[in-house]
C-alpha cells in the first residue's frame, strides 16, 4: 500500500501560552484534493509551515509522501510544492529568472521546457522576461503557483492562493489545479471562501484553536450539518407551525428544511391547505458556510 | 544532484549583488579611491613608514582590505534582512538546501563581492601608485579570510536583526569603528604604547597587517601570529553562524 501523500500525527506546537497546534492527526491520501478550513487563527498556516520545514513543532510527527520532514527533509521537500499566503517576491529577478532560480534550488538544471509550460498554463508567458516588481498582485499570485510547481512535486499546497484574486484569474488557477489533480497530484487548499472549497474539495478538515474538528468527506458534511431549504414567500401571513424547522428569514420569507425533493410538494400542498398563497420560492442546497458556522458553534 | 541547491544559492547570490554593481561594486570603489585621494594628497609628502614606503603606496592595501570586508559584512547582511522582511526568504527555506550550504552559499558570494570591490581598488589605485607584491599567497589567504569572517558576521547581524535600524547599528557603531581603528591609515607603530595594546585587541588589526605583509613583507605582527588570529576569527563566527542556521533561529520558525 503507498504512503499517504500527507501524515501528521499527535502535532503539538505553541507559541508562549498559545496553542497554535493542539494534537493533530491528519492523514491525506494520494490523488486527494483535500480542504483545510478554519477562522483566522485556527492553525492552518502553522499546519502547513511544519509541513514545509519553516516551523519546527514541539510535538508530533509529519511526513509527505512517506519522507519525515525533519528526518527525510530533502526528500520531503523535494515532494511537496508550497504556495505561500503572503505575497512574496524577489524584486532583483524577472519572472523566467526567479523560476530558473528556484529550479535550481532544487537540483534542475535546464527546466525551461517545464517552465514555459507552466508559464503558458498560467497565462504568464508574456511577462516571462518582466521583472517581478513590475507585474500586478494577480500576476505575483500566479508567479508564486509557478514557483511551487517549478520542481514537479506530487504533493500541492495552495495557502489561500485566490485571497485578492479577481474573478476571471481566480477561474483560471481552479482550472489549472484541477488539471494537476486529475494528472494525479494530491492538494491540500487553505480558502475563506466556503464555495470554492465545497465545489473543489473531496475531503475538508476544520480546525478550530489548533484542533480537528471536523473532518470527513464533503459529501458526508453537507449530510450531517446542513439541508436542503424551501425558500418560499407568502401573499399574506399564515402560521407554519405545522412544518417542523419552519422559521420567518425576514421580508415576508419562510425558510423550511427538507431532507429530499419528495417531500416538497407535500410541504406546498399543506402550506396551500392551510390558506397560504404562494408567491415565489426558491430551492437552496446545503453549502459549506452552513456546515462551518454549525461546527465552528458545537467545537 | 550533488550540491546543486549550493550552486543555485551563490550564482544567485552574486547576481544579486551583480544586478547593482553601480551600488555594490563601483560606489565601494570610488569611497575607496577618494580616500587614497585625499590622504595621499595632505600626508605623501610628510609620512613615509617601514622606513621607506611612501604614505600613499602603504595606504592602498589597508583601503583594499577596508573595502573588502565591509563589502563582504553588507552583502549577506543585506540581502538576508532584505530577504526576511519582504518574506521572499521562504523560496530559499523551502527547498532541500542544508544548512551548511546555505551558510558557504552566502559567504562565498560575499567573498566575490569583496574581490570584486577589492580588485577595482588596486586597479585604480595602480594609475597613482606603484604598488609592490612581495607574498601574493599571503594576500589571497588574508582577503578571503577577512571575507569569510565579515560574511559570516553579516549572516549573523542579517538573521539576528529584524530591522534595517538594528542592521545599521551593527554597521556604523562596530564595523566602522573597528575598520578605522585597525591600521587601514597608519602603522600602529606610531601609536602611543597604550593605544598599540588595544589595536591588539581589535581582529580587524590582524587581517589588514597580514594582507599588508602579502605587499610589502613587512607588518607590525608576524603574518602567522595574524593567520592564527584571524583562523580562530573565522571558526567561532562560523560555528556560531551554523548553529544559528542548524536552529532555524529566526528563520524558521
Amino acid at each position: 500500500m503507498s504512503a499517504p501523500a500527507i501524515r501528521i500525527a499527535g502535532v503539538r506546537k505553541r507559541y508562549g501560552q498559545l496553542k497554535a497546534l493542539d494534537g493533530i492527526d491528519l492523514e491525506v491520501q494520494q490523488g486527494e484534493f483535500f480542504g483545510l478550513l478554519g477562522p483566522n487563527g485556527a492553525g492552518k498556516t502553522t499546519l502547513i509551515s511544519a509541513l514545509a520545514g519553516l516551523t519546527r513543532v514541539d510535538e508530533g510527527e509529519l511526513a509527505v509522501m512517506g519522507h519525515d520532514v525533519v528526518a527525510d527533509y530533502r526528500q520531503a521537500r523535494r515532494k511537496l510544492g508550497v504556495v505561500p499566503q503572503e505575497l512574496v517576491f524577489d524584486p532583483f529577478f524577472s519572472v523566467r529568472e526567479a523560476l530558473r532560480l528556484q529550479s535550481g534550488y532544487f537540483g534542475i538544471r535546464r527546466n525551461d521546457t517545464w517552465i514555459d509550460e507552466i508559464l503558458a498554463s498560467l497565462d504568464l508567458a508574456h511577462k516571462a522576461d518582466a521583472n517581478m516588481r513590475m507585474l500586478s498582485g494577480g500576476m505575483k499570485r500566479r508567479v508564486l503557483v509557478a514557483q511551487a510547481l517549478v520542481h514537479r512535486p506530487p504533493v500541492i499546497v495552495l495557502d489561500e492562493p485566490t485571497a485578492g484574486v479577481d474573478v476571471e484569474l481566480r477561474q483560471g488557477l481552479w482550472q489549472f489545479i484541477r488539471r494537476l489533480n486529475r494528472d494525479g497530484h494530491t492538494i491540500v487548499l487553505t480558502t475563506h471562501y466556503l464555495e470554492e472549497a465545497q465545489t473543489l474539495c473531496n475531503r475538508i478538515a476544520m480546525l478550530k484553536a489548533g484542533r480537528v474538528v471536523a473532518l470527513d468527506t464533503t459529501d458526508n458534511l453537507l449530510a450531517r450539518f446542513a439541508s436542503r431549504v424551501l425558500r418560499v414567500r407568502l401573499s399574506a401571513p399564515v402560521g407554519l407551525d405545522f412544518l417542523p424547522g419552519a422559521r420567518d428569514a425576514g421580508h415576508g420569507w419562510v425558510e423550511i428544511p427538507f431532507e429530499s425533493y419528495g417531500e416538497v410538494e407535500d410541504m406546498l400542498s399543506r402550506i396551500r391547505l392551510t390558506g397560504g398563497q404562494v408567491e415565489d420560492m426558491v430551492l437552496g442546497e446545503p453549502d459549506l458556510e452552513k456546515v462551518f458556522m454549525g461546527v465552528m458553534h458545537e467545537a | 544532484m550533488r550540491f546543486a541547491g549550493f550552486r543555485t544559492l551563490l550564482y544567485k547570490e552574486v547576481l544579486r549583488f551583480w544586478k547593482v554593481s553601480f551600488q555594490t561594486v563601483g560606489a565601494p570603489v570610488l569611497t575607496a579611491v577618494l580616500y587614497l585621494l585625499i590622504f595621499s594628497h595632505v600626508l605623501d609628502r610628510h609620512v613615509t613608514v617601514y622606513g621607506d614606503v611612501p604614505y600613499t603606496v602603504f595606504l592602498v592595501p589597508g583601503l583594499v582590505m577596508m573595502s573588502v570586508l565591509q563589502n563582504a559584512f553588507a552583502n549577506t547582511s543585506s540581502s538576508l534582512i532584505q530577504s526576511k522582511i519582504t518574506g521572499n526568504i521562504v523560496f530559499m527555506l523551502l527547498p532541500p538546501i542544508s544548512y551548511r550550504e546555505f551558510f558557504a552559499a552566502y559567504v562565498l558570494a560575499a567573498i566575490v563581492r569583496g574581490a570584486f570591490v577589492g580588485t577595482g581598488v588596486i586597479l585604480v589605485s595602480l594609475l597613482m601608485v606603484s604598488l609592490p607584491v612581495v607574498a601574493p599567497a599571503w594576500i589571497i589567504v588574508f582577503a578571503l579570510l577577512g571575507g569569510a569572517i565579515l560574511a559570516s558576521f553579516g549572516m549573523i547581524a542579517g538573521i539576528w536583526a529584524d530591522k534595517f535600524d538594528q542592521l545599521s547599528a551593527f554597521q556604523n557603531f562596530l564595523i566602522m569603528p573597528l575598520t578605522m581603528l585597525s591600521g587601514v591609515f597608519y602603522s600602529i607603530h606610531s601609536l602611543p604604547p597604550v593605544w598599540q595594546t588595544v589595536s591588539h585587541l581589535n581582529p580587524f588589526f590582524y587581517m589588514i597587517d597580514g594582507f599588508r605583509y602579502g605587499f610589502f613583507g613587512q607588518s607590525d605582527v608576524s603574518p602567522w601570529v595574524s593567520l592564527g588570529v584571524v583562523s580562530a576569527c573565522f571558526v567561532v563566527l562560523a560555528i556560531l553562524t551554523l548553529s544559528m542556521l542548524a536552529r532555524g533561529y529566526k528563520l524558521r520558525a
